[in-house]
């Protein structure tokens, strides 16, 4: 049928026989789409006279969000903080197969690494939208390496770093260009942390504490200054005490800017949290959880023995050891299962369950108004799932890139 | 006139989207021959309207060929205002058939030229060859569309103020902000509706009652602007027991003893029970 030609000569695509997740709850409604957006079919009705020119048959699938990773640092074999000359075919990989776990779009994440790695990868990947090609990148998210040697994880001692010179210019002397830089997380307590969390909240660069000993006073007032994020909630920072709950506290802070919401990412992939602590973070800031990966190099590959850099790993279910011990050496959660995760271990409903791994992510990186839901005007990235939340298929502004086969 | 007394609403909404569906499909809609269908707004219609949607997905009608034209809509409301008859008609019908949005048409509350827009309105009535079916729905004080009590019986569609009792009425839409509830409306007139082939009116609930009362047992009336129907041809009450509390025991008696022969009207017809 043919569209009203007078607004636009795009196709129209109207979803049928789905549920949508809009407005927090799952709905019996068509979603409709065209040049890559979300379409309000009542004004196309009355304004335009138009229809849709092809309708899919969703077969009773919920339609959600695509989801968005804030925190992946490679899969499949491929490390993104490896400096190589051409990263981009890794990165191009991963992206790709990642489409198949519903994820959308993503923030390639670099682990403390010396400057010439940054130097190195970070001008090779540019911001861009998603495609038959891949997820869509949002930005570097950099974990490090101005972060806390006592908490610093598995992040390599070495190549931690101060504020040496009192802010801003380390991290260009760090990490060179910030242009497509997304997010960064560093600990507030180091000195001159704080002026540097609002040197890049300025910039429109997401803040996340992280890999820190900060008590709260310290995580409260770079809220204040900005930061908007907490990395792998309870990995890598104080554990919590009553009398200064550290950053963990910020969940139920009155210090928090009215307006303000503190999101935290969370690794629900049953290992690296434990479900009793995701039930208590959950319970206490359901609104700002964010689902996260976190995931490594060995994510995607088959159980079994892996040489990953100068490591071997093996793989048992889901977890990934260092070969010969029972030692993690990271997560392999892809994003799909740890929604699933979240939703049994919780109790909660499947529409949180899902917003936690879209709406919040974006509501995070404030780019809720095309990213994280389905409301009209929304980019049409979006991702298929059956009741049980398994990813049936995956699009992106509109166009299928991913369906899982019969 | 016949008077249709079902025991509850669900079941007069059934009979109601019965009779459509039979009328639908006995006028053999087609590219050259559109049927013509009045519709209204409001709690009462809904179940009819569900009816009806069900009746097109399992394929017994389709709503391709038919032109509607729909009573009412307010002043100056937004059209996307979750309150507006355009979102009512959208959510509660249109997105869930078959209809084409050149096909429909609703007063545009928010015209420049409203006086215009109502002339247009009867025009394109016209235009359509007239309107086989309207189906209206009256409120406890008798008024159809926006014809409050003391409307003229011959009226055409026009621009009118509403009474207190009826934005009284809708301020539980506006959240009980009586300054948000639209002051006035676009309506089609008692004459419009009057000129239209066949008229069915539905009537549900015990606070309808006393306006069903007045709709058929007492004399034409234009502060009960539903009574003028009493003048048509055509006209099918399709009420609930509950409406009927203040009618008179015989009126009562008379139209149930004729549901045997009314309820014919509503059969399933061979050619729809063939398909299924």
């Amino acid at each position: 049928m043919p569209s009203n030609k007078s607004v636009s000569d795009a196709p129209i695509t109207q979803f049928v026989n789905c549920r949508i997740l809009r407005d927090h709850k799952l709905q019996r409604e068509d979603l409709w789409v065209r040049e890559g957006r979300i379409l309000d079919p009542e004004k196309l009705f009355f304004d335009e006279h138009g229809y849709a020119d092809k309708c899919v048959d969703c077969e009773g699938s919920i339609i959600a969000p695509g989801f968005i990773d804030v925190q992946i640092n490679g899969g499949y074999g491929i490390d993104f903080s490896q400096a190589t000359e051409d990263v981009t075919s890794g990165f191009s990989f991963v992206a790709k197969k990642i489409l198949e776990h519903g994820v959308t779009s993503f923030c390639p994440t670099l682990v403390t690494s010396p400057p010439d790695v940054y130097h190195k990868v970070l001008p090779q990947v540019k911001v861009h939208n998603g495609g038959p090609h891949g997820a869509g990148v949002l930005g570097f998210h950099l974990e490090g390496p101005f972060i806390s040697v006592e908490k610093k994880g598995a992040h390599p001692e070495q190549y931690l770093r101060t504020f040496r010179s009192g802010g801003i210019e380390d991290l260009k002397e760090a990490y060179g260009n910030l242009d497509n830089v997304a997010m960064v997380t560093l600990a507030p307590e180091l000195a001159s942390s704080q002026s540097v969390v609002r040197e890049l909240s300025q910039r429109g660069i997401t803040v996340s504490l992280g890999h820190s000993v900060a008590n709260l006073s310290q995580a409260e007032e770079a809220v204040k200054n900005g930061a908007s994020f907490i990395t792998h909630l309870f990995n890598a920072m104080l554990p919590f005490h009553h009398r200064d709950p550290g950053i963990v506290g910020l969940l139920t802070s009155d210090q928090v800017p009215a307006g303000r919401t503190v999101y935290y990412g969370m690794i629900a992939d049953g290992i690296h949290t434990n479900p009793a602590a995701l039930r208590i973070a959950h319970r206490a800031h359901p609104s700002g959880l964010v689902l996260v990966t976190d995931a490594i190099t060995a994510m995607g590959l088959p159980p079994g023995r892996h040489t990953l850099g100068q490591q071997v790993i093996e793989i048992q279910g889901l977890h990934a050891y260092v070969a010969g011990t029972k030692t993690l050496s990271g997560s392999i959660a892809t994003m799909n299962m740890c929604v699933r995760h979240f939703k049994q271990v919780s109790g909660c409903s499947v529409e949180e369950a899902l917003e936690a791994a879209s709406l919040h992510a974006a509501q995070l990186l404030g780019i809720s108004h095309k990213k994280g839901s389905l409301d009209y005007g929304s980019d049409a990235d979006l991702v298929l799932l059956d009741d049980a939340l398994n990813v049936t298929a995956t699009y992106i502004s509109g166009e299928e890139v991913w369906r899982k086969g019969p | 006139m016949k008077l249709i007394i079902l025991n509850d609403y669900d079941q007069a909404s059934e009979w109601a989207a019965k009779y459509i569906r039979n009328k639908i499909l006995a006028f053999k809609p087609g590219p050259d021959k559109y049927f013509t269908l009045g519709l209204p707004t409001g709690s009462t219609p809904l179940g009819c309207y569900k009816k009806l949607i069900e009746y097109y997905k399992s394929g017994e009608i389709s709503f391709h060929y038919v032109k509607t034209f729909n009573m009412d809509e307010y002043v100056g409301l937004p059209r996307d205002h979750p309150e507006s008859y355009h979102s009512f008609m959208w959510n509660n019908f249109f997105k869930h058939i078959d209809i084409k949005a050149e096909n429909t048409h609703i007063l545009d509350g928010n015209a420049t030229d409203l006086q215009a827009e109502c002339e247009n309105f009867e025009k394109k009535i016209t235009a359509a060859g007239g309107i086989q079916l309207f189906v209206g729905g009256i409120g406890p004080d008798g008024h159809i569309a926006f014809n409050e009590p003391g409307s003229s019986l011959v009226s055409r569609t026009r621009v009118k103020t509403l009474a207190k009792d009826t934005i009284m009425a809708n301020a539980r839409f506006f959240d009980g902000d009586l300054s948000k509830v639209p002051t006035m409306a676009l309506t089609v007139g008692v004459g419009t509706v009057m000129d239209a082939k066949e008229v069915m009116i539905l009537i549900t609930g015990a606070h309808k009652a006393f306006a069903l009362y007045k709709a058929i047992e007492e004399g034409v009336n234009h502060m009960w602007t539903v009574s003028a129907f009493q003048q048509h041809p055509q006209t099918v009450f399709v009420c609930d027991e509950d409406a009927t509390l203040e009618l008179r025991v015989k009126t009562v008696k008379y139209f149930k003893g004729m549901m045997h022969v009314h309820n014919r009207l509503v059969e399933t017809p061979p050619a729809v029970s063939k398909k299924n």
